[in-house]
């Protein structure tokens, strides 16, 4: 599915990811954790095709094909979706609006006709259930005035609604309660196919008792220093990350 | 990524004006430049009554007096009045009885523009007038509205027909002293609608006025009066095109309404005059006189403008709230792309008692467009309990356009409430990642953002028009901003 080489990356000429590597197949969940500034977000901005950083050395490969070479619709398009950290705000464009828009940019581009306003709506129901979305949100502007949990619910509904083959969840963890988090827990896994893949990124291991991932990796300083299946995440929730720091100071004095 | 931005607002647009044709129509011109004599001989050529005649030659010799006001925010070159055409008409303007009578490639003309001159069953909702450069060709459905009474038919036919009322209200709202280029206006005015609506009708469709200039070196002054009558209701639409020159053209119209006890008059522009070319050549020199009289008891007087061409758009639609009771309205989107210029907005002078007023103003600024709302609300003293409310928005494509924004309020009555809100934001580049992330383009990033930010006043247009006004925005901002 996804294959990371050595992938460089800087911001403003700083340097943030330091060379990294990732194979990730069809069907695995894998999780990515790390400190805060370890370049996790960085990362999935860079796999959805944001400019303003600068690839400075390395390869991705999704699908077969040169991920860096594709504008970031296209890579939407492709199937690559990135859930926000942050989700945006875009007052006086409606849900309903936004999401036909997407939709049927999506469909276009597999050589399907557009929706029709009615299978449109009878699509968009069904996935809010999924997400146990309130269905007034869908009236209302993307994002606009949506509490956080309201807007991270909304990244997982229209990842629903668009149905990508390689989801990247960006901390979509951070800011939701427990009710919240195991809804969105709940619609990631409903929606897990033997096709499609995930890169879950988060700081804690609480959402890695809902999705439990195939491998995890843990991310500081730009590098993946550590890589294991799901029970490092327990080890990370018990030892906190100055384990892993104090790990490689040792390796690097050894 | 700023880098990126530039490359993509210097892209600015190839975004082709699909109105710019021009129609090989076989044209009674007068010659250039303006004087005595030109007033005396539009007259002449339209047949005028001496009443008329005297009106024009009052409103010339007015003008003589007067000098072009500096005041607005706009860069113009000079206008020389001895460079323009006053009158050109389509030849073989005899007494058009069937629609066959008319020039095949005048009827191709208005095909091509998307405006029916045949009364069509699938556009029988809309009576269009249609005007070309000085006179008006058609006026459909003209019959089917006679029979309740209403009047809908150029303004010179009006002249003819129903002196009496035109006699009565021309003048009445914009006094031909009212400014230089209403003054001009009145002095050389062609032709134009006019329109009647009689005690207790609810005009039972749009009536809509089409207005082409296809001339070149030629002014268009047209003027249009519409009254409702008592208890009456109508809606009206106007729309506008030209063909691409280099040379600008001056289009200097009046607009002037008058509505009596509880009559309502809904009047909406898209207005799309040849805006120039990508470097700021050529374009439409739009400045028009737009005013509403709200003179019954709880009459009403709403304005919307979709306003997305013209090089230099100068214009004020406006209400007088005389009437008790009495509401105004004011919904308009003003574009400027490339290098155009727009200085617009409205005055509503609160006179009656409890007189209302709404004003929502909706600026979008891309390329090198400058942009500049200038609103002035006034309550004179005895308009106890009039309310205003006013929001101006801005929104910036890129970073090389301008928004201006100049409210003036001046309250002379203590119980009045007035409010004014004002925002301006950027479509940020955090949006469009968002959009293009979820597989929408640029381009159709913009489009989704900028109707969404114009929604309130599209949805006051008439519905058949708000699908093309929505077109028509995103065309005006193609590959405008990244």
């Amino acid at each position: 599915m996804l294959i990371i080489n050595n992938l460089k990356a800087s911001i403003e000429g700083k340097s943030i990811l330091k060379g990294i590597s990732l194979d990730i197949k069809p069907g695995e969940i894998h999780a990515i954790m790390g400190p805060n500034g370890s370049g996790k977000s960085t990362l999935a901005a860079v796999l959805a095709g944001r400019e303003d950083i600068e690839i400075t050395e390395g390869t991705v490969t999704y699908l077969g094909k040169n991920l860096l070479e594709m504008t970031a619709e296209d890579r939407a398009k492709e199937g690559i979706f990135l859930g926000f950290q942050y989700p945006i705000e875009i007052p006086g464009v409606s849900m309903v609006n936004f999401m036909k828009t997407a939709v049927n940019e999506h469909r276009k581009h597999k050589g399907l006709d557009p929706l029709s306003a009615s299978d449109f709506l009878k699509m968009m129901r069904e996935k809010k259930e999924l997400v146990e979305i309130d269905s007034k949100l869908a009236n209302r502007s993307v994002n606009e005035g949506f509490s956080g949990g309201e807007k991270k619910k909304n990244e997982i509904f229209q990842m629903a609604m668009l149905e990508p083959k390689l989801a990247i969840l960006d901390e979509t963890d951070s800011g939701l309660d427990i009710d919240a988090l195991r809804i969105v827990a709940n619609g990631v896994n409903k929606l897990k196919r033997p096709d499609n893949s995930f890169i879950v990124i988060t700081h804690y291991q609480r959402l890695l008792d809902f999705i439990v991932p195939d491998v995890v990796h843990v991310l500081y300083d730009g590098r993946i220093v550590k890589t294991a299946g799901k029970e490092l995440a327990l080890e990370l929730e018990e030892k906190g990350y100055d384990w892993i720091k104090k790990e490689i100071e040792n390796n690097v004095t050894t | 990524m700023e880098k990126d931005q530039d490359k993509i607002i210097s892209d600015v647009t190839t975004s082709e004006y699909k109105y710019g044709f021009y129609s090989d129509i076989e044209m009674d011109r007068i010659p250039k430049g303006l004087n005595e004599d030109v007033v005396r001989l539009i007259s002449v050529k339209k047949n005028e009554p001496e009443w008329l005649l005297d009106f024009r030659l009052k409103s010339y010799r007015h003008w003589l007096t007067m000098k072009m006001p500096t005041w607005p925010n706009l860069k113009i070159a000079p206008i020389n009045y001895q460079d323009i055409i006053f009158y050109a008409a389509p030849k073989e303007r005899k007494n058009l009885n069937s629609i066959d009578d008319i020039d095949p490639e005048l009827k191709k003309t208005f095909d091509k523009l998307g405006i029916p001159l045949q009364e069509q069953k699938h556009l029988a909702g809309v009576a269009v007038d249609a005007v070309i450069d000085s006179v008006s060709i058609k006026t459909t459905f003209k019959e089917t509205l006679a029979e309740m009474g209403i009047i809908f038919c150029s303004f010179s036919d009006a002249v003819k027909e129903y002196p009496d009322l035109v006699k009565r209200y021309m003048g009445s709202v914009v006094p031909y002293t009212d400014n230089f280029f209403a003054t001009l206006n009145s002095a050389v005015f062609s032709d134009g609608s006019f329109c009647y609506i009689p005690k207790g009708i609810r005009c039972p469709m749009e009536l809509s006025t089409y207005f082409r200039i296809n001339s070149a070196n030629t002014g268009q002054f047209e003027r249009t009066l519409l009254i409702a009558d008592e208890e009456s209701y109508v809606s009206y639409l106007e729309g506008c095109t030209a063909p691409s020159r280099d040379e600008n053209q001056l289009h200097a119209a009046i607009v002037e309404i008058v509505a009596e006890k509880n009559a309502e008059v809904k009047y909406s522009t898209v207005q799309n005059w040849y805006p120039g070319d990508k470097e700021g050549k050529g374009g439409v020199y739009n400045f028009v006189t737009k005013r509403g009289m709200c003179k019954g008891e709880s009459s009403k007087i709403s304005w919307t403008q979709i306003e997305t061409g013209s090089a230099i758009t100068w214009k004020y639609p406006s209400c007088i709230l005389r009437g008790d009771n009495s509401v105004g309205e004011f919904y308009s989107v003003a574009v400027t792309n490339n290098y155009q210029q727009a200085d617009t907005g409205t005055k509503m002078t609160h006179i009656g008692k409890n007189t209302r007023s709404t004003i929502v103003s909706k600026g979008i600024s891309a390329g090198h467009g400058q942009n500049s709302y200038r609103g002035l609300v006034k309550v004179l003293k005895n308009a106890t309990n009039a309310r205003n409310y006013s929001q101006c928005d801005s929104l910036l494509l890129g970073d090389k356009c301008g928004a201006h924004t100049f409210p003036y309020l001046e309250v002379d009555n203590s119980t009045a409430i007035v409010e004014h809100e004002a925002t301006t934001s950027k479509i940020g580049e955090d949006q469009i990642f968002y959009c293009n992330q979820r597989g929408i383009s640029t381009e159709d990033a913009i489009g989704l953002i900028v109707n969404g930010y114009a929604r309130e006043v599209i949805n006051k247009l008439p519905m058949e028009f708000a699908v093309e006004a929505q077109k028509l925005l995103q065309i005006s901002l193609e590959g405008s901003v990244g």
